[in-house]
């Protein structure tokens, strides 16, 4: 071992001196408290009227986010600042919204609330204003527009009509013996028309006679009509598209009209929600339903459970949706999509923050993440989960695997589909 | 049984079943917008308001949700005497009661739906009944006790209240106050107290509703908003004061609701039953039971 001279010792300090302020004040910066002006981060979020269930949760998600990034340093090394307004679960209140936020309080970023009828009023404004745009659970909401600097944090993909029912009609066409006919019904809304246009073309290309297929308004109460007319119609396996309080009317007109289907299912929102996973308990079983995330062991990523470990008892302290397994994870992937990108940025600048979302890979708490020219994902993540085992109306087996396992896409499954539904009977 | 047949009895059944439910909703309403000529907008709020606090209790207690239900009615009565009091002192007696006193009730209604989200939540709520998984079979014909139990209770209570306004005392004075209130003071009657008692009862009426609606469907706190236009099209259609005529309207309504969704399917079920309730108005525009003035 060479011994240390006093010229050696010498250039070791030296050295020191000048590597130290390079590496260590860069560590030291990410465990100290953030400092300076806060980034402001602005946004409509929908905590009263019909989108509030979803919309509190999504807020939840994002104070988590805030939390775990101002403790480890900020952003470029100055806290963060979430700047909401309560839309209302309405559209016509979102552009003054936005506007409020961009021109009275001087946000530095904008994101979206939930789901696509707030979304879509705010792009006029955003994009007037060159903002960058992070949506959450919006379909097709940029197809018109094609504003650059959009980008979606929803499965979906830009392909809907191609893409959306493929793993309903895969699964369908996989079962033994192979079906020969569908019935489609859907709620009369945007989402759900959407929806029923893929299950309705997808069908077709697959050689499925069409023997039902009709929408229903928002209005209706009573869903036993519906389901009688369907089980009329004979059909093998049936599509549906519907939102929470139609889906449990639905599932119950289905419990007590005995159906017995090959395979029944589809967007059928509703069982996201725990306290419609409680209600509804064994009528769900079999029940093939499209989702965004289960707590399977296929469906892991880096963060995913710490934060649905995080959120849980803040939704139990605040009274909203106890489990959080639908829009908690791609809230939190929203704002780690903005986290990361201005982290490579190093500065806020909505050019550049759009150039680098466009180019680069995002690691989430829901997986990797890349988008296309629209802004959507590179690769549609649209999962057919399935219902299976489900006993009496307890919480805690929807929160272990195997209770709603996957069956599609290929590469996160981790069940085989059950068959007939038969509504719990 | 020809598959067709079956499907059109069922619409029948399944149709008066609902039209249970629309009656329960509809007939509070038929005292207060019928015979008081308060127009409560905010009717169906508290039918919610009612859903939702009978899904706590029932959370709490196990006890069934159309019992949690009937004994919630003497604090709805007083909520509505209390409301009843305030539009009398601010509107009524000043003669604003046309336009004013709707926007109250609007505010009431808002107020109701926004308490509800900060106290409980936007989550919807509910209340299972331990009947609402049976479904009783009549050869081809489902009776789905979810329905019909709210219906059979609608009805019973509907017919209670028929009976204590046509057979007793303070009841025929509430019947009368709408017709000519100076009549009234001329027996020593005080219209405002008649006033603020049937106020009391077409809300007590909402939380009966209430219960009923938890029993068929989640509640959240907009539900109440699918049932404005229905209720409002049910009174009229009934004839404004005749709780026979809105028990008679509601099962049209939901009748041709479902025979329409089951046939024509679901989307053209609201066009045709207020196309109806406009054929109605056309041809007998007192509505079923309505005088003609």
């Amino acid at each position: 071992m060479e011994g240390l001279s006093r010229r050696g010792l010498g250039r070791a300090a030296l050295a020191a001196a000048i590597t130290v302020p390079a590496t260590v004040p860069a560590t030291a910066r990410a465990q100290t408290a953030p400092s300076g002006p806060p980034i402001r981060i602005g946004y409509s979020m929908s905590l009263s009227g019909g989108l509030a269930g979803n919309g509190r949760p999504a807020l939840i998600a994002h104070r988590i986010w805030q939390e775990d990034v101002n403790a480890k340093g900020g952003l470029l090394g100055r806290p963060v600042e979430l700047v909401h307004y309560d839309d209302q679960s309405t559209g016509a209140q979102v552009p003054g919204i936005y506007t409020k936020l961009i021109d009275v309080d001087k946000v530095d970023l904008v994101i979206s609330g939930y789901a696509t009828a707030i979304i879509a009023p705010a792009m006029p404004i955003v994009m007037q204003r060159n903002m960058t745009f992070v949506s959450l659970f919006g379909t097709g909401a940029n197809n018109d527009f094609k504003y650059d600097r959009y980008f979606s944090i929803n499965p979906a993909g830009s392909k809907v009509k191609e893409t959306f029912a493929k793993g309903f009609i895969d699964l369908a066409m996989a079962m033994e013996p192979r079906p020969r006919s569908i019935a489609l019904v859907n709620l009369d809304s945007d989402f759900h028309q959407r929806t029923a246009e893929s299950a309705r073309y997808l069908a077709r290309e697959a050689g499925l006679r069409i023997v039902y297929d009709r929408a229903y308004p928002p209005s209706t109460v009573d869903f036993s009509p519906i389901i009688r007319a369907v089980q009329a119609a004979r059909p093998d396996v049936v599509f549906v598209g519907s939102y929470p309080p139609d889906t449990a009317g639905l599932l119950r007109a289905a419990s007590e009209l005995r159906v017995n289907f090959q395979m029944f299912g589809g967007p059928m929102i509703g069982p996201h929600i725990t306290a419609q996973k409680l209600q509804l308990g064994p009528i769900l079983n079999n029940l093939v339903v499209w989702d965004v995330y289960a707590p399977e062991p296929t469906l892991q990523f880096p963060g995913t459970q710490a934060l649905i470990e995080k959120y849980q008892p803040v939704a139990a302290r605040e009274g909203t949706d106890a489990l959080g397994h639908y829009v908690p994870p791609l809230a939190y992937a929203q704002m780690q999509v903005l986290e990361q990108a201005v982290k490579r940025v190093g500065r806020i600048d909505q050019a550049a923050l759009a150039a680098d979302m466009h180019a680069s890979t995002f690691e989430t708490v829901i997986g990797p993440l890349k988008f296309d020219a629209l802004g959507e994902w590179t690769e549609e993540r649209n999962l057919y989960t399935q219902y299976q085992g489900v006993q009496g109306n307890g919480i805690d087996q929807f929160r272990k695997a195997g209770t709603q396992v996957i069956l599609y896409p290929q590469r996160y499954k981790s069940g085989d589909l059950r068959k007939p539904y038969t509504a719990g009977a | 049984m020809d598959p067709d047949l079956a499907l059109l009895l069922n619409g029948i059944v399944s149709g008066l079943l609902l039209g249970g439910l629309y009656a329960a909703a509809a007939a509070g309403l038929s005292i207060s917008f019928g015979m008081l000529d308060v127009v409560n907008i905010a009717h169906p709020a508290f039918m919610v308001l009612g859903a939702l606090l009978v899904a706590l209790l029932w959370g709490a207690t196990g006890i069934d949700p159309l019992i949690l239900s009937v004994l919630l009615t003497p604090a709805f009565w007083a909520l509505g005497a209390a409301i009843y009091v305030v539009y009398h002192h601010f509107f009524e007696r000043r003669g604003d009661e046309a336009i004013q006193g709707l926007a109250f009730f609007f505010g009431v209604m808002f107020i109701i739906e926004v308490g509800l989200v900060l106290a409980i939540g936007p989550e919807q709520h509910f209340a299972d009944a331990a009947y609402a998984g049976i479904t009783w079979r009549l050869g081809e014909i489902d009776l789905p006790l979810r329905m019909l139990v709210p219906a059979l209770v609608a009805f019973a209570a509907i017919g209670g209240l028929a009976l204590f306004l046509r057979r007793s005392f303070t009841g025929r004075a509430i019947a009368a106050v709408a017709q000519d209130r100076e009549a009234l003071r001329l027996l020593a009657i005080d219209p405002v107290r008649i006033k603020r008692l049937a106020f009391g009862i077409s809300i007590a009426m909402a939380a009966l509703a209430g219960g009923a609606l938890v029993v068929v469907q989640p509640v959240d706190a907009w539900s109440g908003h699918v049932f404005i236009g229905r209720v409002f099209a049910v009174v009229i259609m009934g004839g404004l004061s005749s709780l026979g005529g809105c028990v008679l309207a509601a099962l049209a309504f939901g009748v041709v609701e479902n025979v329409t969704a089951s046939f024509y399917g679901p989307s053209w079920s609201p066009a045709v039953a207020f196309g109806c309730l406009l054929l109605v108005l056309a041809i007998r525009p007192q509505g079923f039971f309505g005088r003609v003035a």
